[in-house]
């Protein structure tokens, strides 16, 4: 193959988009696939049109209890004594619990997928012990004939608390006199292993070096070294959380909830009860949004214990400030980065110290953090520290890329500012560093095939980049950001129907039209409609174990089994053709369009042999399970056009262009549809969107009328450009799309900013009052 | 406890009648009572615009209408949308545009662009943005929303 | 939506479903009357909901009875006539901006109510039920004020009329007695030369609460060069909106310059006392006071003037 910087690349219109919806192709290279790539109507569509799908307050059940969760007032506070007796008396009240009511829990770490948890901690934060560590920490529920009933009487519910010092600051979260949140926290340091001896909030230290970092920077031609700092953001998926849980007297517990992953809750609800698994079934309803947020659990094994207590199905709903205050966030952060180059404009050493709000309790993103930091580029010598540090905020969780965005925002507005130093295009210094294949990042990982120039190329001929900018107060930036996406385990059923249509089920959890995508690529592989596929997302007792819908595994490794369960039906057919004709399978080949022939030039469709295999043997089943671990990373760049108010500092975006290395398109509308949501929470998470605590460690800001996520009116049109850089550890090239396009926007934005206004921004939000405070000092 | 009252509406053209506490919201009752689970709650206050029906002509927050004001009114829910055979314009062009992710704010943008397109049948886009912004969606960063009201808009005025 | 009293008392966490109260939805003004003076602490007028509502949801407020207002037909009424413009207390948002000569004759009032909530709010929230609210950050009072209303109020007494800007007197609160509400808003009709609006600053571009509100009317001589008289309104910078009249008077009998106008501004920037809060500091909103003040009066002005300024909402 010719070398990247020899190929010849266009960017044009991908079929079937909207005006701005175009791809980056290169010449001589444009796979052919008949579903793959092309945008049919998604299999759940009309129910959610018209309302018919059910999501997880929709459940209904006889007999069903309405539950309602006390919450704490403090936002840190030692629990003297809960008193529920006048709640128990209310009538209509059929079950109070607290932590009491759940088994002891000890210490051992769970994985769930984007994140890990103790155990000890999740029994904790489900419902506080000992301790309230944030406004909102839940500490007692009730169960009662109405949602009513069940409030007023939680409001009769006696906590006395000891109200403690709040501490709400990563940077002062870490001081030794700081107070402290968790007796049991001690420093664990990784990736040695080793663990300190003493209370604290500094729950992980990660550290990670590559080459002779100090030499390179005293060796550099430029060096230049800013500090950061984010605000906690939450993932703002509009539906609120759910559950509602029935424990049989048998001693089987069904929940129905909405979630990423209905395994992750059927092994957090067991660990959490002290059950077998196979004593839980999940059954997932459709999820109104989750972007990381939606994989803890937090209702469900409250409503099932209240359930236990009860006798009755129960359900329990948060309303939004329940969410805000007690759900979600991702963390807020301080970062200092280091960049060194030389008189070339090539990266010679980076350095980074990372601090990210653990929350509660421990479990940052802090690890992804360190190593997305200097992800997109080839660094030769790197240091890279940090550290995942517990707030009296709630419990962080994985939200979109989680810890990516923060550390692009560094790195990518130093890159900036080197380029102007050094007087190089943004675009040209990218292409010259780009991460290329064999690159070894700082944390030791060496790269695959990665599409992180491509992207870059796709900016350079975009006519975006191309464009001028229009008016005063205007200016244009980029910035390029890392995902690692994931793999992991995924398993798919797929029936033939004697009609010739394909029944399938999975069970990953759809919340942005996976069932197209993974239908799609089982109809490829079989040659068949995808409208002839039926894909069903089912509960945890009919489908094998199944990871999280996250880490944007889902198209790639559900997509994988869906493959091999086509495959698996290939085979079958074969053989069911080869009883028809009496030869050996070996003989029948399945060709691309659906039809079977023989040795001796028998035919036969897929539709045909569909109508005959209760004659040749029964019903055909294909069988794909996966455990996958070829998933290869992603990288974007974003083009941002802002326009400064310079007497206000209000930042409109006025023009907008994602380009991305998806590695292959499979349903174009609902990658187009990641790229732009992630890239508007990105767009949220720059300009506006932050929790507001007062000194006492009270969410001020618990609504979406102050929590403030962009409406429609504050966008422009979201421009994509689609990069296909085939993954070669999927048939058709899949990477993963979902979290990528949420790294770069506030990089981007601010490094438009300082196009626009000769001001650099270096914290988050770039809200109006900061941006005109620097405007303002810049005048002075 | 206030006592239930009888409230007599029409609810997606046909007449209904319920019983409903003054402190039930329309959203409780047409979820709860009326098992009308189209309607979405998202933030229970005005901000978000899930809940969204049409009250006597115009787009209304149902998490902040009382069930016992719809006396007498008329009351047009997601679920009454789509004709008997296949689905409104509205509801195809989301489909076509692929102009939803997660679903949870479908319904209420229907509703929502619905009202806009019977007062205002070919909307500019800024005209588009502005009257949907009380409408908020997490998931697609609008702009297949938008391209799906376009859509609409000229499946209307064809 | 809402909002009035969430800079003051946030969230403890726990809001909810809703207290229970009794309903009344009576459909004269006398029965609406007396069902307010029957036990005034625990009785609350509701006219579109949009903040009552939730303010019971959170427990902001604990009503024992809510009274229904929209049925009464004085409270509904919407006339402009040679004697001016008569806006029932309950008549909701959409159908003020929806009325196109009323739209173009009082400006700003129009401007107020494109923006309070979105569209599902206009149509049920009313301009009677921001003012009863009395939140220093609502959008309509700054309207009312520069556009010199008078708020009809009615109570076992008989009626009475105050001015807009003496109606309220501190947060959430106002000048109406037990047991009394407010019927109607009367303004006077249009000078031949005269333009008014309002907007706001909010970090988004819709559905904020005003971090800074300024409301401007003004009346220009014959030529449309000079300012005959002009009032100019604050919202958001005080406990309650602000009638800044020494802004007006840096206006009135100016030509119209960029030097008056700025003077307007500097009285505006002058007369506000904010406080720190989530939605924006002290020296923040002082400096946006004065922006949006100039900006303000410059649109009102072009208004006048019958010029098209490109104006949009938000922006």
């Amino acid at each position: 193959m010719a070398s990247v910087e020899e190929r010849q690349f266009r960017v044009e219109p991908f079929p079937g988009g909207a005006p701005g919806n175009q791809r980056l192709v290169e010449e001589g290279r444009l796979p052919e696939y008949a579903v793959v790539g092309t945008r049919p109507v998604r299999h759940d569509g009309t129910d959610k049109v018209t309302g018919r799908a059910r999501y997880g307050a929709d459940i209904k059940l006889s007999g069903l209890l309405q539950g309602y969760v006390l919450r704490s007032p403090h936002a840190h506070a030692r629990i003297v004594s809960i008193d529920t007796s006048k709640a128990a008396a209310v009538p209509g009240v059929h079950a109070v619990c607290t932590n009491a009511d759940l088994p002891s829990a000890s210490h051992r770490a769970g994985d769930l997928g984007e994140g890990v948890v103790d155990w000890y901690h999740l029994n904790q934060n489900v419902l506080a012990n000992d301790k309230v560590l944030y406004t909102g920490h839940a500490v007692a529920a009730v169960a009662a004939d109405s949602v009513h009933v069940a409030e007023e009487a939680a409001k009769l519910i006696e906590v006395e608390y000891e109200v403690l010092p709040p501490v709400l600051d990563v940077r002062e979260a870490r001081l030794a006199d700081a107070p402290v949140l968790n007796d049991d926290v001690r420093t664990d340091r990784q990736p040695v292993g080793e663990q300190g001896d003493t209370p604290t909030n500094v729950a992980k230290h990660f550290h990670y070096e590559k080459g002779d970092v100090d030499a390179a920077f005293a060796a550099a031609e430029l060096v230049v070294e800013r500090e950061f700092t984010t605000e906690t953001v939450h993932q703002g998926y509009i539906e609120p959380h759910t559950a509602t849980a029935l424990w049989s007297p048998d001693g089987k517990i069904t929940i129905w909830t909405s979630t990423q992953g209905s395994f992750m809750i059927r092994m957090q609800v067991a660990e959490l009860l002290n059950v077998p698994s196979s004593k839980v079934k999940v059954v997932p309803m459709e999820i109104g949004g989750g972007f990381g947020g939606k994989i803890a659990v937090y209702l469900q094994p409250v409503a099932a214990v209240l359930s236990r207590m009860s006798g009755r199905p129960v359900k329990l709903n948060m309303d939004r400030s329940n969410v805000f205050d007690a759900t979600g966030p991702t963390p807020g952060s301080y970062m200092k980065v280091k960049i060194g180059v030389d008189a070339d404009g090539m990266i010679t050493a980076g350095e980074a110290e990372l601090l990210f709000e653990a929350g509660a309790f421990p479990g940052s993103p802090i690890n992804p953090g360190c190593m997305c930091v200097f992800a997109c580029y080839d660094v030769p010598n790197g240091r890279i520290d940090g550290y995942d540090i517990c707030v009296n905020k709630p419990r962080s969780n994985a939200y979109r890329a989680p810890g990516s965005t923060h550390v692009a925002l560094a790195t990518e507005t130093i890159v900036d500012e080197i380029c102007e130093a050094q007087g190089i295009c943004p675009v040209e210094f990218r292409l010259k560093n780009a991460a290329k294949e064999g690159d070894e990042r700082v944390d030791g990982v060496t790269y695959p095939p990665v599409g992180m120039w491509e992207t870059i190329k796709a900016v350079e001929l975009s006519e975006h980049w191309q464009s001028p900018l229009e008016g005063p107060h205007q200016g244009r930036g980029i910035a390029s950001g890392f995902w690692f996406n994931f793999g992991g385990n995924s398993v798919v059923a797929a029936t033939v129907n004697e009609d010739g249509t394909v029944s399938l089920i999975e069970g990953s959890t759809d919340i942005g039209g996976t069932r197209a995508s993974i239908s799609m690529q089982l109809a490829e592989i079989l040659g068949i409609a995808a409208e002839d596929v039926t894909p069903t997302v089912v509960d945890t007792d009919s489908i094998g174990y199944t990871d999280v819908t996250g880490g944007s595994r889902t198209t790639h490794a559900t997509g994988l089994a869906a493959i091999k369960a086509a495959e698996d039906i290939q085979a079958q057919l074969r053989q069911r053709a080869a009883i028809l004709w009496d030869v050996d399978a070996e003989q029948v080949e399945y060709d691309s369009g659906a039809t079977l022939t023989g040795p001796d030039g028998q035919s036969i469709g897929f539709q045909e042999i569909a109508g005959k295999l209760n004659q040749t043997g029964g019903p055909v089943v294909g069988r794909g399970s996966v455990n996958a671990d070829k998933h290869g990373g992603a990288f974007g760049t974003h083009i941002a056009d802002v326009e400064v108010d310079p007497d206000t500092g209000k930042v409109q975006v006025i023009r907008y262009t994602v380009v991305q290395d998806v590695g292959t398109a499979i349903h174009p509308s609902y990658v187009e549809g990641q790229m732009q949501g992630g890239a508007a929470q990105g767009i949220g998470w720059a300009i506006n969107e932050e929790y507001y605590y007062g000194d006492d460690g009270r969410l001020h800001n618990a609504s979406f009328l102050d929590y403030r996520i962009p409406t429609c009116y504050d966008l422009p049109d979201i421009e994509t450009i689609i990069v296909e850089v085939p993954n070669p550890g999927h048939p058709f090239g899949v990477r993963g799309v979902g979290e990528v396009p949420i790294v770069p926007p506030p990089a981007a934005i601010a490094n438009a900013i300082y196009r626009a206004t000769g001001v650099r921004l270096r914290s988050l939000p770039m809200s109006p009052p900061k941006v005109l405070h620097e405007l303002l000092a810049a005048d002075q | 406890m206030a006592k239930k009252r009888i409230i007599s509406t029409s609810i997606n053209g046909d007449p209904v009648e319920f019983l409903a506490a003054p402190r039930q919201t329309l959203l409780e009752v047409l979820r709860e009572d009326l098992d009308l689970i189209g309607t979405k709650e998202g933030c229970s206050n005005g901000n978000c615009g899930a809940c969204t029906v049409i009250l006597d002509g115009r787009p209304v927050d149902s998490c902040l209408v009382l069930a016992v004001e719809v006396e007498g009114s008329d009351v047009e829910t997601i679920e009454g949308v789509a004709p008997t055979d296949g689905l409104h314009v509205i509801q195809d062009a989301f489909l076509d545009q692929a102009a939803l992710q997660c679903g949870i704010c479908t319904p209420g943008f229907i509703m929502s662009t619905k009202a806009l397109l019977e007062e205002n049948a070919s909307p500019t886009e800024d005209e588009i943005r502005f009257h949907l912004a009380g409408n908020l969606c997490r998931c697609t960063g609008y702009d297949k929303i938008v391209r799906a009201v376009q859509q609409a808009a000229e499946g209307e005025t064809n | 939506m809402v909002s009035l009293y969430s800079s003051l008392a946030p969230s403890d966490g726990t809001p909810d479903a809703m207290r229970d109260f009794e309903y009344e939805a009576p459909t004269t003004l006398d029965d609406a009357v007396a069902l307010l003076s029957e036990n005034p602490a625990a009785v609350r007028p509701l006219a579109g909901g949009t903040d009552l509502i939730d303010h019971i949801r959170t427990r902001r407020l604990e009503p024992d009875v809510v009274v229904d207002v929209k049925k009464i037909p004085d409270l509904n009424v919407l006339e402009l006539t040679d004697e001016g413009l008569r806006l029932g207390a309950a008549v909701p948002c959409y159908r003020i901006y929806g009325d196109d000569e009323i739209a173009a004759s009082y400006g700003a009032l129009a401007d107020s109510c494109r923006i309070i909530g979105g569209t599902q709010i206009q149509s049920r929230a009313s301009v009677g039920g921001n003012l009863c609210n009395s939140g220093p950050a609502a959008d309509s009072i700054p309207s009312l004020i520069a556009l010199a209303a008078r708020v009809v109020i009615a109570g076992a007494g008989g009626r009475r009329e105050v001015p807009a800007e003496e109606f309220c007197t501190g947060p959430g609160q106002n000048v109406l007695e037990n047991g009394e509400l407010v019927v109607e808003l009367l303004f006077a009709p249009r000078p031949a030369v005269g333009g008014s609006h309002y907007r706001r600053f909010i970090p988004r571009n819709e559905m904020d609460i005003a971090v800074v509100g300024v409301g401007a009317s003004v009346e220009l001589d014959e030529a449309a060069e000079s300012f005959v008289a002009a009032r100019i309104s604050l919202a958001a910078v005080a406990a309650t909106p602000l009638f800044v009249e020494a802004a007006g008077a840096a206006l009135a009998g100016q030509a119209v310059s960029d030097d008056a106008i700025a003077a307007a501004a500097a009285a505006a920037r002058e007369a506000a006392t904010p406080i720190d809060d989530m939605r924006g500091t002290i020296e923040f909103r002082k400096h946006i006071c004065g922006v949006l003040t100039e900006r303000v009066i410059r649109e009102a002005v072009a208004r006048a003037r019958g010029e098209e300024t490109g104006y949009r909402i938000g922006r």
